[in-house]
């Protein structure tokens, strides 16, 4: 029973790490921009899709490492401008819904763009898993790369994202855009950059987030699909814009699922948003979130 | 073809704006088509596009192939196709559509199991003639008579209960099995089968887990740390496309095969994919009669030209789908021909075509199957086990065995569930012997 | 009465293209079910919330019929139920998601239409999972119908309630319940100082919408007669946001034309392009959304006011 919890409790972490990489980008988006951005889950297809491309394209297995940083890097850097300044610059004085309904549009524009530039086969590069190898456990095989880089990766960039938005002038303007908007624009702060740059960070870690899942699973169209429901539950159970509470959440959820595959297959579906329903019901604005003033 | 359908498309509106009065022409064409219209209801999005775009890629090969000698029964061949992802609501719209706008003779519906239910009743509603091509719930022909449907395939049962046979076969002395398949319809059912056959063969197999990780998945591994907690002798799972190939890999890299035997029954579509992760001696099925290599086949200009084509045209070896999409085209081909011969050259009504294809026998790429009378086919299945050979970077099938539809396939009137309750180890003992595969 | 007008020419537009395409009477019959989901969306628009799960209601309305189906065999009978089952449903979860505003309002309907979907894959033995539920043609008003006299009726029948809500639906907006929806989303302190509970008013149109859903879902449940899970996913809970936006939320005649624009042309980018059907409609809500933020609706309105000052 013991050995059985333990097994339950790293399965839970290592995917605990994926769910919060994908998460963050989400709530860091929607804590500057007030954007829920259905595309986020695109932006982790094509970040998978690209580092798939890659490690195909580098051959190595050394490299493979290094291709996955890259895709991240590309795809932030090209659909986060991009998207901000062609899409939803126009749309920061628009209506909540609309703004929700333009990240749908873009969405399904952008699953139908992946399967006209990768097709539909579905594809596996894990040359960074086999790279990295596997680890034993209590006679149970892991690979590391999935028990030890991914809760890795995902506990590095949770301390940069704390530090950057603690320590850096870039970092702090976004904080205070998060908090008032209206007071940052006073004191001179370009909101405008804040909020390509945040996009642009977003984008970057949706598309990290797809790239560190690509070694690990079959790319098929969809997957992105899969994600973004899921992502959406830990960023409003952790609370809207709480980085550390969307580490939080995204380890109780997976420990909830792991458990759940262990104990009561027939929840692990539901698991997820049972346990949001269940913290809005005591906490609404969240577990970490605060209740925001109602407008007069 | 995507030119022709636009136009189509536009003149309908044009058409339903300005002239009311135009109505499709009679269901009834007895004079031979300028052509015959095909209308083919597949995957083009969303996971099982894995499946769908093969298929509709072999109809595009074969049409082409069809027509370059005339077409079928001397009326050239037209495909239009549609996307059945979307859900029954849109496809049902679209079927509506090819039949009493586009006029399609035929309808080719559907690879999901719920779409061919939805289908069929439409299909005796609209008197439009169908071939089921892919999908494989046993549901259709034991819940239902249908005068305007076919299924050009075999079933679900004979494909669970084929590679179940094959384990006790080669491994008489199985004790345990878990099971790990996708949480839907197929997932269950499947199971059910395997479950319920197994129970009736050899009842003292345990099964430790039953494991039905939700349709979609993309991490197997809290499962697959389970299944190296139990150690079963088998796994059992009829998963496919890219969660097959991530459970494969994962399961190769965590070192699972070697320790469990995997019985894998829609394996033979994900080879190519996987390659060589997938070690030596796991139990593959083909849902069917076909393989790229069919051991007996092989050689027929048939299956070799259709091989070489479709390799060099979509840069892929074809799958089971591709061979299910030849099989409906091949009946449709041999139906028209045959009833064509029977009506004095008269081109044949919708209900002639239909009596034409219950009981036909006809040829495909891989051999000759024959359609019941209650319009179920009748199909051998084709298990082999997975053996690495220099040739193809990717496992191929070795140890085949060919399993007779009479073995593995309820008769007309029973149900395959209360079927495979008596199968025995005698049946087991009835199988075939295994054809070794040849470089 | 321009409206009123245009409402009647929109039902006969509608009819005319029925009779000359046969095939349309049934993708007419499901626009007009969405439309009627998508009118209860559009309440809720009006309070500034939106529902990213009214699918779930789409889909109880349409599991009722399949469920209903072996016990009743009259297709008035099966819609009211549909109907009621779901405004039971949307009982429950609305006396708890009106609690909350804007995001998280949005998010907990997706969560409980997920837990929804969830079940409708999962309780196989009760739901038959994905491969559905096939419904056996009833009887409409005690006709046994074959064929296309029952496409006619259902799409009589749907027309007919598409009427009938959006009259009452329109009444409802003018009066102070109504107008108080448009306070809960600009001015909800100011609504709840002057004595009226917003969560009341709220809850009064998340029932009316729950309603409606369950009623286009009877509905399309009747038309395919066949029911599966893919109703409740959430894909399908942005597509009726999406019909609401493309439609325009400015009158209840939106819904339905956006409904049967949305109709049209995914059945006819499908035929065009059946690899990037999901791209057309994308782009064509981008269009709507970043040019004509009213709708369709809006169109039209711009296009009458155009007319009435020429004439």
């Amino acid at each position: 029973m013991g050995l059985l919890l333990l097994l339950a409790v790293l399965d839970g972490l290592a995917y605990a790490g994926q769910l919060f990489m994908v998460a963050v980008g989400l709530t860091l988006v929607f804590g500057v921009l007030k954007i829920l951005n259905v595309a986020h889950g695109s932006l982790f297809a094509i970040g998978a899709y690209v580092a798939a491309t890659l490690i195909g394209w580098f051959g190595a297995e050394e490299l493979s490492l290094l291709a996955l940083a890259i895709a991240a890097l590309a795809v932030g850097a090209l659909f986060g401008p991009a998207i901000e300044r062609g899409l939803l610059a126009r749309i920061y004085d628009k209506e909540h819904v609309l703004q929700l309904l333009v990240t749908f549009a873009l969405f399904m524009i952008l699953e139908d763009l992946q399967k006209l530039l990768w097709g539909v086969q579905p594809r596996f590069e894990d040359a960074p898993v086999r790279l990295l190898g596997q680890v034993e456990v209590g006679g149970i095989f892991y690979t590391a790369y999935q028990l030890l880089l991914l809760p890795g990766v995902a506990l590095v960039a949770l301390l940069l994202l704390v530090w950057f938005l603690r320590r850096t002038l870039l970092g702090r303007s976004i904080v205070a855009v998060t908090h008032d908007r209206e007071a940052a624009v006073a004191i001179g702060i370009d909101a405008r950059f804040v909020y390509l740059s945040t996009f642009t960070i977003g984008a970057g870690l949706a598309a990290l987030g797809g790239a560190l899942a690509a070694p690990t699973t079959s790319l098929v169209p969809g997957v992105g699909v899969q994600m973004i429901v899921l992502s959406f539950a830990v960023v409003a159970t952790a609370g809207l814009g709480q980085i550390e509470g969307a580490a939080v959440t995204a380890l109780l959820i997976g420990l909830a699922r792991s458990l759940a595959v262990y104990f009561a297959p027939e929840l692990e579906v539901v698991v997820p948003y049972l346990l949001m329903v269940a913290v809005l019901l005591v906490r609404p604005a969240g577990l970490f979130g605060r209740r925001e003033l109602r407008r007069v | 073809m995507t030119e022709l359908t636009r136009r189509a498309a536009l003149a309908t509106t044009a058409s339903a704006l300005a002239a009311p009065w135009i109505l499709p022409r009679s269901a009834l064409g007895q004079q031979k088509p300028a052509k015959l219209r095909i209308g083919i209801s597949t995957f083009l999005s969303g996971p099982a596009s894995v499946f769908g775009v093969p298929g509709r890629n072999a109809a595009d090969l074969l049409i082409e192939q069809l027509n370059a000698k005339g077409g079928t029964a001397g009326a050239p061949v037209e495909a239009l196709v549609i996307d059945e992802a979307p859900g029954v609501n849109f496809l049902l719209g679209e079927c509506r559509r090819l039949v009493q706008n586009e006029n399609v003779d035929v309808m080719l519906a559907s690879i999901s199991s719920g779409s061919c239910l939805a289908v069929a009743p439409l299909a005796e509603e609209l008197r439009m003639p169908n071939i089921m091509w892919d999908c494989g719930t046993q549901r259709i022909f034991e819940e239902g008579t249908w005068r305007y449907s076919v299924r050009t395939q075999a079933n679900a049962v004979p494909e669970i209960v084929a590679p179940l046979l094959y384990l006790l076969k080669i491994r008489p002395d199985v004790r345990t099995v878990a099971v790990v398949n996708q949480d839907y319809a197929w997932g269950r059912d499947s199971w059910a089968i395997w479950k319920t056959a197994m129970e009736a063969i050899k009842p003292d197999v345990r099964v430790v887990a039953e494991l039905f990780p939700k349709f979609g998945a993309t991490d197997f591994s809290t499962e697959i740390t389970r299944l190296q907690a139990l150690r079963p002798d088998v796994v059992f799972s009829t998963s496919w496309g890219g969660e097959l190939d991530t459970f494969i890999r994962q399961a190769a890299e965590r070192r699972l095969f070697e320790r469990s035997l995997f019985v894998l029954p829609l394996a033979e579509s994900s080879l190519e994919r996987v390659g060589k992760a997938l070690p030596e001696g796991v139990i593959v099925g083909a849902r069917g009669d076909h393989w790229f290599l069919h051991p007996t086949a092989r050689g027929n200009g048939r299956l070799d030209g259709f091989v070489a084509e479709y390799r060099k045209r979509y840069g892929a070896w074809p799958i089971y789908p591709t061979f299910h999409m030849a099989q409906a085209l091949f009946a449709l081909e041999a139906a028209y021909t045959k009833a064509l011969a029977a009506n004095g050259g008269v081109w044949p009504s919708r209900e002639q075509l239909m009596d034409t294809l219950r009981g036909l026998e006809f040829d495909h790429l891989t051999g000759r199957m024959k359609i019941r009378p209650d319009g179920q086919g009748l199909e051998p299945m084709l298990i082999g086990v997975s053996k690495h050979v220099p040739e193809y970077p990717f496992p191929v099938l070795d140890q085949m065995v060919l399993f007779p539809p009479e073995l593995t396939m309820n008769p007309m009137g029973t149900k395959g569930l209360d079927w495979v309750k008596g199968l025995t180890m005698e049946t087991v003992a009835k199988a075939p012997a295994p054809i070794s595969y040849k470089a | 009465m321009a409206h009123r007008l245009l409402v009647a020419a929109a039902a006969a537009l509608l009819l005319l293209l029925a009779t000359a395409q046969p095939w349309l009477r049934f993708v007419l019959t499901i626009a007009l079910s969405t439309g009627l989901a998508v009118l209860g969306i559009m309440m809720l628009l009006r309070a500034g919330q939106v529902s990213f799960g009214h699918a779930l209601y789409v889909a109880a309305g349409a599991y009722t019929v399949a469920f209903l189906r072996p016990h009743s065999g009259e297709a008035l009978f099966l819609v009211l139920a549909g109907a009621v089952v779901a405004t039971g449903i949307g009982l429950l979860v609305g006396l708890f998601v009106t609690r909350y505003r804007d995001i998280f309002f949005g998010m907990l309907n997706l969560a409980f239409s997920m837990v929804a979907w969830s079940l409708l894959e999962k309780l196989y033995a009760l739901t038959r999972g994905t491969d559905g539920i096939r419904v056996a043609r009833p009887e409409v008003a005690g006709l046994a119908l074959e064929g296309p006299a029952y496409e006619w009726a259902l799409l009589l029948l749907a027309l007919a309630l598409a009427l009938t809500s959006g009259g009452l639906v329109a009444r409802y907006l003018r009066t102070p319940a109504g107008e108080a929806l448009g306070a809960v989303k600009t001015r909800e302190t100011r609504l709840e100082f002057a004595g009226i509970s917003a969560r009341r008013v709220l809850l009064q149109a998340y029932l009316v919408s729950a309603f409606l859903a369950g009623v286009g879902g009877a509905i399309a449940a009747l038309a395919t007669l066949h029911v599966t899970p893919l109703l409740a996913y959430w894909t399908h809970s942005g597509e009726l946001v999406f019909v609401a936006i493309l439609g325009g939320t400015g009158h209840v005649l939106g819904p339905f034309l956006g409904a049967v624009v949305f109709e049209l042309v995914r059945v006819y980018a499908a035929a065009s392009f059946p690899d990037a059907w999901q791209m057309i409609l994308g782009l064509v809500l981008l269009g709507i959304i970043l040019a004509a933020t009213r709708g369709l609706v809006g169109l039209v309105d711009d296009l009458l006011a155009r007319f009435g000052r020429r004439a």
